[in-house]
């Protein structure tokens, strides 16, 4: 009982749709590019990112320093370039957490619907009304910074969408003939829930695991740059960027460049997003 | 209109103990107890002291039982004292930062509609042509653009280099003795960078959920036969089209509010802005736990509201709902 041959066609034609795309295909590239840089940066970094220099503090771009230095004489280009993985990290084991939540979240409460759905959907209100900033910042003031805190706290504050989405797509599946058949042949639950349902609802759930990603990109940074992210001298783009302010007078690439890096990889992440939704749902264009 | 206001008051009463009590299981994670917190710092702190201070925010009792003194202290709007050095009923101080974030937020999200709606119904009925595509790229551009690297060089630009904007704050030193028209002048000139870059983020979401909730409309059977009963492309658009489209927009009213009080936090730190953002920022720095409980709670609560005002903005526009089920 094998569907392999169905399923790669459905991704096939996901991916004809895709590839037409002319700005969806562009954020791959440079999502591809990045996790290159990521995962390369202690190869191809043109010197070490730790390596204090007092006499070449605070140089602009230079052949040697593509990106200057910064108040330490650190070359900003390589500490770019090993922020890169840092950033890309967080935002995927946040929403790696945020996803897995949300997801069984929503199934439960689909699936089942009654008081299971009535109490989780309560919650999921509930957790909807906090500013996510507040949340983050009051937890992760209490427990000490540390970016395994800020990962799974992000995580922890930005499931609920994907568990409305998820619930959402379960109301209709569930009521399709096939489950139905499934029912009917004697299988459990959970055979139902993530054989055959499950399956269904992962194309939403990419769209919003993409988009996501760009937003715990930017929210990291956001707590790096208020200090209470990523700590120096582990470099992120955020932390960079908040180091950076106070010399912009006279160091402005101490914070372009990290403010580009975080802009161009939220925007790629963004369109490849918004190019998976609409291969997904050829209604909307074309 | 009585009966749906009214059920929607009373749906609004287990949300608020449901933000209540993960309020309090946030605290309750932090390691230590508040009073280590707020003794720890001054070794003159005798035993004694300490222990009347445990009692006073009953600590010794078991969670549950302090989880309903706390809460029935809410009730009766009794947040506590601020462990800050002034000592001040949390409340008092919350509620002097309350209108400066409001009044800036609801400037911003009256700029984010007034500029994202006609951008998203333009993109629309433009599709695919240069007004479309120039569009999309700005508005991705103001959405993937962090916020803080935005003020910074806004700052930067306008403050430094030009020098036309202030720096910081909401007034110059002195503006009190200004007429009021100079004194409007002198706020204005102090929140435009805020408010602007604050705005030029929200606008992708709203512009992009208008645009494609025109296109689904222009779809529609009924938009059809208003063109094909010979109405203009206008009257089609903005009477049939814009109206129907517009109206899960109004949804997007009320989830907007967590976020623009959460990006407070980082806008009035930056400007140093007296707000809600900055005393919260404060706070958390210093652990000072009642002024965190409160804000948690209150920043909540205007959720809910403004979820409220939005779903009573929603049953005005669409009289489905005010006589239907709701």
């Amino acid at each position: 009982m094998s569907n392999k041959g169905q399923t790669s066609y459905f991704y096939d034609v996901i991916w004809s749709r895709f590839r037409v795309n002319r700005f969806a295909l562009a954020g791959a590239v440079v999502v591809i590019l990045m996790f290159m840089v990521a995962l390369l940066a202690p190869l191809i970094s043109p010197h070490d990112p730790a390596a204090i220099d007092a006499y070449h503090i605070l140089l602009p771009p230079s052949l040697d320093h593509w990106m200057g230095t910064d108040d330490l004489g650190r070359d900003v280009l390589s500490r770019m370039m090993h922020g890169a993985g840092i950033s890309l990290m967080v935002g995927f084991v946040a929403i790696g957490i945020a996803i897995v939540i949300g997801t069984v979240v929503g199934l439960l409460a689909g699936y089942y619907s009654g008081w299971a759905d009535a109490v989780l959907m309560r919650f999921v209100d509930i957790m909807l009304c906090f500013p996510t900033l507040f949340l983050i910042l009051a937890v992760i003031a209490l427990l000490e910074p540390s970016i395994w805190y800020i990962m799974i706290i992000i995580g922890l504050t930005g499931w609920m969408g994907v568990a409305r989405l998820v619930r959402a797509e379960v109301l209709s599946i569930r009521e399709r003939d096939y489950v139905l058949a499934a029912r009917s042949i004697g299988a459990s639950d959970l055979r139902i829930i993530f054989r055959h349902i499950l399956p269904n609802v992962m194309g939403p759930v990419l769209v919003s695991a993409t988009l996501g990603v760009a937003g715990a990109i930017l929210t990291e940074s956001a707590l790096s740059f208020l200090g209470i992210g990523v700590q120096p001298p582990t470099p992120s783009w955020g932390n960079i960027l908040s180091a950076g302010k106070e010399f912009i007078e006279f160091a402005w690439w101490l914070s372009l460049f990290p403010g580009l890096a975080i802009m161009v990889t939220v925007l790629s992440y963004y369109l490849v997003g918004e190019g998976i939704r609409d291969a997904l749902d050829p209604r909307l264009n074309r | 209109m009585l009966n749906y206001l009214l059920k929607r008051l009373i749906m609004m009463i287990p949300l608020l103990l449901g933000i209540t009590i993960i309020t309090f299981a946030v605290i309750h994670l932090a390691p230590g107890e508040p009073v280590e917190m707020q003794t720890a710092l001054s070794p003159k702190v005798t035993k004694e002291t300490r222990e009347r201070i445990r009692k006073f925010y009953g600590l010794d009792k078991p969670l549950h039982v302090q989880y309903v003194t706390w809460v029935t202290r809410l009730a009766k709007l009794d947040f506590g004292r601020s462990f800050a050095s002034d000592n001040r009923p949390v409340l008092d101080k919350i509620k002097e930062r309350i209108p400066v974030t409001l009044s800036l937020n609801i400037v911003a999200l009256i700029l984010e509609f007034g500029l994202a709606v006609p951008i998203g119904v333009l993109a629309a009925r433009y599709r695919d042509r240069l007004f479309d595509k120039g569009m999309t790229i700005f508005v991705f551009i103001g959405f993937s653009a962090p916020s803080f690297a935005l003020a910074i060089f806004g700052i930067y630009f306008f403050g430094v280099v030009l020098g036309w904007l202030p720096l910081s704050g909401l007034h110059s030193l002195g503006s009190e003795s200004l007429p009021l028209l100079a004194r409007l002048w002198d706020l204005a000139k102090h929140v435009i960078l805020p408010i602007g870059i604050v705005t030029f983020g929200a606008i992708a979401g709203l512009s992009r959920y208008m645009r494609s909730s025109m296109l689904e409309v222009l779809g529609q059977d009924y938009i059809v036969t208003a063109r094909a009963k010979g109405l203009s492309e206008r009257v089609v658009i903005y009477r049939h089209a814009l109206r129907n489209a517009l109206l899960p927009a109004i949804t997007l009213l009320g989830f907007s509010v967590p976020g623009l009080i959460g990006g407070s936090v980082i806008m009035e730190s930056i400007f140093s802005i007296p707000g809600m953002g900055k005393l919260f920022f404060d706070g958390v720095m210093m652990r000072d736990y009642p002024l965190i409980m409160g804000i948690l709670v209150i920043g909540a609560g205007l959720t809910l509201v403004g979820n409220l005002l939005a779903d009573l903005l929603y049953a005005v526009a669409d009289p489905r709902i005010r006589h239907g089920k709701g």
